[in-house]
């Protein structure tokens, strides 16, 4: 059951992508719909899987690097619909819809069995949850700094195109960066904490110093200065879309190294 | 019963003629009045704006109808001879009487395509037609198929949505940089007519700051009480942008007033909040070298000219799509007014009775079983004989009133009286809606040619 849904979803999610590019490079609105309504049909789909496979392994799953993934693109795919709702901007999906693609897809690359976590474990998911989320954050930042420098871009060249005309303008996007990171920021310092904790619990030491974990407090740092530098001394438009789009780079290459030395083990 | 239109507008008639025609709000009432009191017009419309002044009309007689029609027009000013009138004027029947009445109101045959004024006003005429009871069941309905189909342009296509005006489009591109002009500050350098024209749209649009500054104090004073805005000496103005979001630069200066360094200062002291600058001067006023300056956007009166020539390329491709929506909404009226007609609704109407009739026979011969054929006779005799008195009212009565100024009003009542819906009756003769007629008989070999003509644009008539 959770694998038909995993499967429907990701069908769903290819049209919705499929749609959505489409629509951005027409002049006519009326892909809108069709791109929203699958999407939405997708989102649906997508949290089937999700319930289903926790109905069925009668647990949280939320540890393994498949079920991290698969969270994530489904939490990308409701910040998108949450957005789309308050502010009809349908263009975001046009950008949020890849990468939630693109996510669920390596997820399904990804080991898919229920993993057994030994009792100490058991709460991991807590941990996986709040770092997922404030990814997510970080996710909606770099598309918004992406369309940012597009939308900056055609403004200063004077680009008058179908994109300039459907991108909202860049005030949007500005703010739509910085409460992503807002939100994202403490969310993945939650995530860290417990996952500390729960590494505490399973080997007995916060903090082990293996690369993965240096690359993740770097790259808490690195938000917290962005962050920082945004609220003091102006680090706002297009330097904070440089730099979330470096941030989100560096959460990337994070996730690829620890999943590539893990390869699907539990974090 | 026919529809027709006469009139003249901005592209048949010089200013100085419908200057003359108008009809001011205070006289409609008697214009509608005076419209319908010519013999042979039953319904009337009087549509009068500064680019048009129209005459929609249902007659018995469309030549007899474009001969009275003309003569109320030409009786509306004294200094205007029908002869002088005449060479300005359009004339249309039917399907294309109706369909210039939709492209006016989708604002098609406006001289700003797909202003939105014109829908208005064309309300305005109706709500008088109906006040002064000059329109009835015809042009009624007809002006609510109207209103929907202009709406219907507006919606499905992007005709009205885009600036074609050099100061609307300053509001245009502000729009792609801020999403909400009601907090921002605008700062007008100089007095310059589009500046101030650019100011006020923005004002409209949301905008409830304004700085003025001028190389003449006064001058910015009077400026800031008619704008409700401050006035700031000359000579500070650069400081202030960095409280402006929107810079509009407008002055007779044969140099620079604002240069790079100015701009950088500002964004510095804005804490990289993106400005937007806007030079309308020529010679600029504005170092064009700011266009490098991250966050700073600096639009020059040819970006803005660009802009408006885009936005007008685009227009007409709505208007493109506008034109066919209006077909298929001509279509379905000449559907809907043929069947208004008495002969096709008595027809329809003898239909129906007849299906009734033949079902209920059908029905109560499979029930009775064996019957003798004297008894099925006299069965079906009793049905004939009822419907046929049952009829006999009404078929009288529509007949009688074919010719009279009434008819479409009886024909409305009898089909919904009786359930006749427009797809029960015969279809509306199709492929003809383009018609136009000159006022004094038959048509002309010239003017057949002009029944052709595809571009669906009014032709003046051929005297």
């Amino acid at each position: 059951m959770p694998a038909t849904f995993f499967i429907a979803t990701i069908v769903l999610y290819f049209a919705g992508t499929g749609f959505f590019l489409a629509y951005l490079l027409r002049r006519s609105e009326a892909l809108s719909q069709v791109s929203l309504s699958v999407t939405a049909v997708g989102f649906l789909t997508h949290t089937l899987a999700l319930l289903t496979r926790m109905l069925e392994a009668g647990q949280v799953t939320l540890a393994s690097f498949h079920e991290a993934m698969s969270f994530f693109s489904w939490a990308l795919v409701l910040v998108f619909l949450f957005v789309e709702i308050r502010h009809r901007i349908h263009v975001l999906g046009s950008f949020i819809l890849p990468l939630a693609l693109i996510s669920l897809l390596s997820a399904a690359a990804l080991p898919k069995e229920v993993p057994t976590l030994e009792p100490v474990l058991k709460t991991v998911w807590v941990h996986v949850t709040l770092s997922m989320l404030g990814t997510v954050g970080f996710a909606v930042a770099f598309v918004a700094g992406i369309m940012y420098l597009i939308q900056d871009g055609l403004l200063k060249s004077k680009r008058f195109n179908v994109l300039y005309s459907k991108l909202p303008p860049l005030d949007f996007l500005d703010r739509l960066n910085q409460q992503s990171i807002v939100m994202g920021f403490p969310l993945l310092t939650m995530g860290i904490i417990t996952g500390a904790i729960s590494a505490e619990f399973a080997r007995g030491s916060y903090l082990s110093w293996n690369p993965e974990q240096l690359w993740a407090l770097a790259t808490w740092l690195f938000y917290f200065v962005v962050l920082m530098g945004r609220l003091t001394v102006g680090w706002r438009a297009k330097r904070a879309a440089y730099l979330t789009i470096i941030g989100f780079a560096g959460v990337v290459l994070t996730f690829i190294g620890v999943v590539l030395k893990a390869h699907g083990a539990v974090a | 019963m026919n529809i027709i239109a006469v009139g003249l507008s901005h592209k048949t008639a010089p200013v100085e003629v419908r200057e003359r025609l108008a009809v001011p709000e205070s006289r409609l009432g008697e214009a509608l009045h005076r419209l319908c009191g010519y013999q042979g017009i039953k319904e009337g419309v009087l549509l009068s704006t500064c680019n048009r002044v129209e005459v929609y009309a249902v007659v018995d007689d469309v030549d007899a109808g474009f001969a009275r029609v003309q003569e109320f027009l030409a009786d509306t000013h004294l200094s205007l001879s029908s002869e002088q009138l005449t060479p300005h004027l359009y004339w249309h029947t039917d399907g294309r009487a109706i369909s210039h009445l939709f492209r006016v109101a989708a604002s098609l045959d406006s001289m700003v395509v797909g202003e939105p004024q014109i829908l208005g006003q064309l309300k305005d005429a109706f709500e008088a037609s109906l006040t002064h009871k000059a329109s009835g069941v015809v042009l009624n309905k007809l002006l609510q198929k109207t209103i929907s189909a202009a709406k219907r342009v507006r919606t499905e296509t992007k005709i009205a949505e885009t600036a074609v005006s050099v100061s609307y489009a300053a509001v245009e591109l502000a729009k792609k940089i801020f999403s909400n002009l009601n907090e921002k500050t605008v700062l007008l350098v100089g007095a310059g007519e589009m500046a101030k024209l650019a100011a006020k749209h923005l004002i409209n649009n949301g905008v409830q700051r304004v700085m003025i500054t001028t190389r003449n104090p006064q001058g910015a004073i009077e400026l800031a009480q008619r704008f409700n805005g401050t006035s700031i000496p000359f000579d500070e103005f650069r400081r202030a942008m960095a409280e402006a979001d929107i810079v509009l630069c407008s002055t007779g200066a044969s140099h620079y007033l604002i240069r790079a360094v100015d701009v950088e200062e500002a964004v510095r002291r804005r804490m990289n909040r993106p400005i937007f600058l806007i030079d309308i001067s020529v010679p600029r006023n504005i170092e064009p070298a700011v266009k490098d300056i991250d966050n700073a956007f600096l639009f020059d009166i040819d970006d803005l000219e660009m802009r408006v020539e885009q936005n007008r390329e685009e227009r007409r491709r709505e208007a493109v799509k506008a034109e066919g929506m209006i077909e298929e909404e001509v279509a379905a009226s000449l559907h809907w007014l043929k069947s208004l007609d008495v002969t096709p609704t008595i027809v329809a109407l003898r239909k129906r009775a007849e299906d009734i009739k033949q079902a209920e026979i059908d029905k109560v011969m499979a029930r009775l079983g064996h019957l003798s054929a004297q008894e099925r006779s006299a069965i079906e005799g009793l049905a004939s004989a009822i419907v046929n008195k049952l009829l006999h009212g009404p078929l009288v009565t529509l007949k009688a009133e074919a010719n009279s100024s009434g008819s479409s009003m009886y024909v409305e009542a009898a089909k919904r009286f009786f359930g006749l819906d427009a797809t029960q009756l015969p279809p509306a003769i199709p492929a003809e809606p383009t018609q136009v007629r000159g006022a004094g008989g038959g048509a002309a070999p010239a003017t057949a040619l002009k029944q052709s003509d595809p571009s669906g644009e009014p032709e003046p008539k051929r005297a």
